[in-house]
């Protein structure tokens, strides 16, 4: 009587596969290699750089301990590029949100243009963010972009120029890349909520208003939280298309974190100063990526993405 | 009975009715407000890129007295044999290598890994915690880690070659394709392993003609995503490479860009040459494609 739970327990494992396990494991070496070494190795390695004032251009790395931090630390540039970050991820998320939810619910209740609106909404997605950011420059330029060209004067201005402006485009370009994609994440929600959920509300009498905020949104929590964490932690990594777009200017107006480490390790030969940077955009990453699930609770990552 | 004859007659004419009255049930609505602004998004998405096809077609001449949302009247390729003469040519074979290279050998790698973390978890350490550093690779993001992959790089005295560029795109594939191709692995009936055991099948043998069959569409999914990840990648050329031999598409594109600034029909001609493989892709195998985007989020 006490002797048998613990046989049955242990049984199975040994009779099923525990003699070949011993076979496969070699399978997974290549990849952990291949990833331990331009992967893991880096990571490390990158906070053990963050303690040297290695210039990136000579083989040798004089170790300095806590010289680059404090240099980092004590910048007025640091907490400039933690605004801009937070700025452009904050107001990406504001103009993508609402509108991929709305795109969203329409392409799931309307299935005549659903495959339409999929097929072309893509192909945002298919470009190079180096090929947008370089057409939206020509696009934009007061004297030959579009403005210019069609004689409209709001559109003629110096919207890379200025520093408000161009922090509006980049929020806009960004708008432009991936609406599109969050609004097929929203549709596959929404086509997720039972029917007999808006049946049952509409016996009771609930408006379309009341239906949306009562059932439509609540019942898409998961999937926004979902779309938030891509967008949130997805803007800390801006790099290709600010970079191009305006390479951080006018002065440091777009200046976020990922190209103020560029400019730092890669323009101002300083890989110690680009290495706190680093560590700090890691950090930043792992801590959003806990905050938007902890505000979400579990099964975040699971996603409805099922029938595009 | 007759209450049964009663609901059915009452429940056909329910359903009849709506298309009669025009009246839809109510949750089918038009969506009035969400049309709008999926149809002016529409718009504002499709706009720059009409514009970008119709300008590569223009005179540099023309482009500046003309409307720039009107086609021009008489298209030119002139643009396209422009920037097929500054090299495109070669930047293109550039791109085909790196994407060749590094996806090839990341699927191959990744495939194996997940078989192994599928068949073997349940009884091995050593997998559960590889997949546990895949999933924690994911986090990571590539910028974050550009500096050390760039010491490496010079260490390995590849600095500046095309191998610079796969060899790191190789292991950023690795943990989001794993994580994919074991999710598919998974949904493989037991007894399918079962009776290849049964037959003497060794697992690598089980590898390629159980589970490489039986997850052709995923892995398919998979390399079209990874493919465009490495196609349209910039960073890692930017930083690990830096003669103009070794330029690829979108690193060329903007030092086009830089060089023929005011050339704008010229520019746009090398952004639609630089995109037309993956839209030609686009087109043949769209279903593919779309589920390819959405890869990690879902199966």
């Amino acid at each position: 009587m006490t002797i048998a739970p613990p046989a049955v327990r242990s049984a199975p494992p040994a009779a099923s596969s525990g003699a070949r396990s011993g076979s496969v494991s070699w399978m997974a070496w290549p990849a952990l290699v291949a990833f331990t070494i331009f992967g893991i190795i880096p990571l490390f390695g990158v906070l053990v750089l963050s303690f040297s004032s290695w210039s990136g251009l000579t083989q040798d790395i004089p170790f300095t301990g806590l010289d680059s931090w404090k240099s980092v630390l004590s910048d007025p540039g640091l907490p400039h590029a933690l605004w801009i970050t937070f700025l452009i991820m904050a107001l990406s998320w504001l103009a993508q949100t609402p509108l991929s939810i709305l795109i969203g619910v329409f392409i799931a209740a309307h299935k005549r243009y659903r495959g339409v609106l999929a097929v072309l909404f893509f192909i945002p997605l298919l470009l190079s963010q180096a090929a947008i950011a370089i057409t939206y420059k020509m696009l934009l330029d007061p004297n030959f972009g579009l403005g210019a060209g069609l004689g409209w004067g709001f559109l003629q201005q110096d919207w890379l120029g200025e520093s408000k402006l161009a922090v509006g485009v980049v929020i806009f370009v960004v708008s432009w890349q991936w609406i599109p994609f969050h609004s097929l994440i929203y549709q596959g929600g929404v086509r997720q909520i039972p029917t007999s959920m808006y049946e049952a509300a509409e016996i009771d009498g609930a408006g379309r208003v009341r239906k949306f905020f009562s059932i439509t949104l609540p019942q898409l929590k998961y999937t926004i939280i979902t779309s938030s964490t891509l967008m949130v932690v997805g803007s800390l990594t801006f790099f290709d298309l600010i970079w191009v777009l305006t390479a951080g200017g006018p002065g440091d107006a777009t200046r976020a974190l990922a190209v103020d480490m560029y400019q730092r390790g890669f323009r101002s030969a300083l890989m110690g100063p680009a290495s706190v940077i680093a560590v700090i955009l890691v950090l930043l990453g792992l801590g959003l990526a806990l905050l938007v699930r902890r505000l979400g609770g579990r099964d975040a990552a699971e996603s409805q993405l099922e029938g595009i | 009975m007759a209450t049964v004859l009663d609901n059915r007659q009452t429940g056909r004419a329910a359903h009849a009715a709506p298309p009669a009255t025009g009246r839809r049930p109510k949750f089918l609505q038009y969506n009035w407000l969400g049309g709008l602004a999926g149809w002016i998004w529409l718009v504002v998405v499709l706009v720059p890129i009409y514009w970008i096809v119709i300008t590569s077609f223009k005179l540099q001449a023309d482009y500046f007295s003309t409307n720039p949302l009107v086609p021009p009247a008489k298209p030119t390729l002139e643009n396209y044999r422009f920037v097929l003469e500054n090299h495109f040519v070669r930047y293109f074979f550039n791109s085909v290598i790196v994407t060749v290279g590094a996806v090839a050998p990341a699927i191959l790698v990744s495939f194996m890994a997940a078989y192994a973390i599928v068949r073997g978890s349940a009884v091995s350490r050593f997998l559960r915690t590889v997949n546990a550093v895949f999933l924690m690779g994911l986090a990571i993001p590539l910028q974050a880690v550009i500096i050390p992959v760039y010491l490496i790089i010079i260490k390995l005295q590849m600095y500046d070659t095309l191998g610079a560029i796969i060899l790191p795109s190789i292991a950023f594939a690795i943990p989001l394709s794993v994580l994919v191709l074991s999710n598919f692995i998974r949904d493989i009936p037991k007894e399918l392993f079962e009776s290849m055991r049964m037959d003497g099948a060794t697992e690598w043998g089980t590898l390629w003609r159980l589970a490489l069959p039986l997850t052709r569409p995923a892995l398919v999914t998979v390399t079209i995503y990874q493919g465009l990840q490495v196609w349209n990648g910039f960073l890692l050329p930017l930083i690990l490479t830096q003669s103009p031999e070794r330029r690829v598409l979108p690193l060329a594109l903007t030092a086009f860009q830089g060089q023929y600034n005011i050339n704008i029909p010229a520019v746009l001609a090398s952004v639609v040459l630089t995109t037309l493989p993956i839209l030609t892709l686009y087109v043949l195998g769209r279903r593919q494609m779309l589920s390819g985007l959405t890869a990690g989020f879902g199966k």
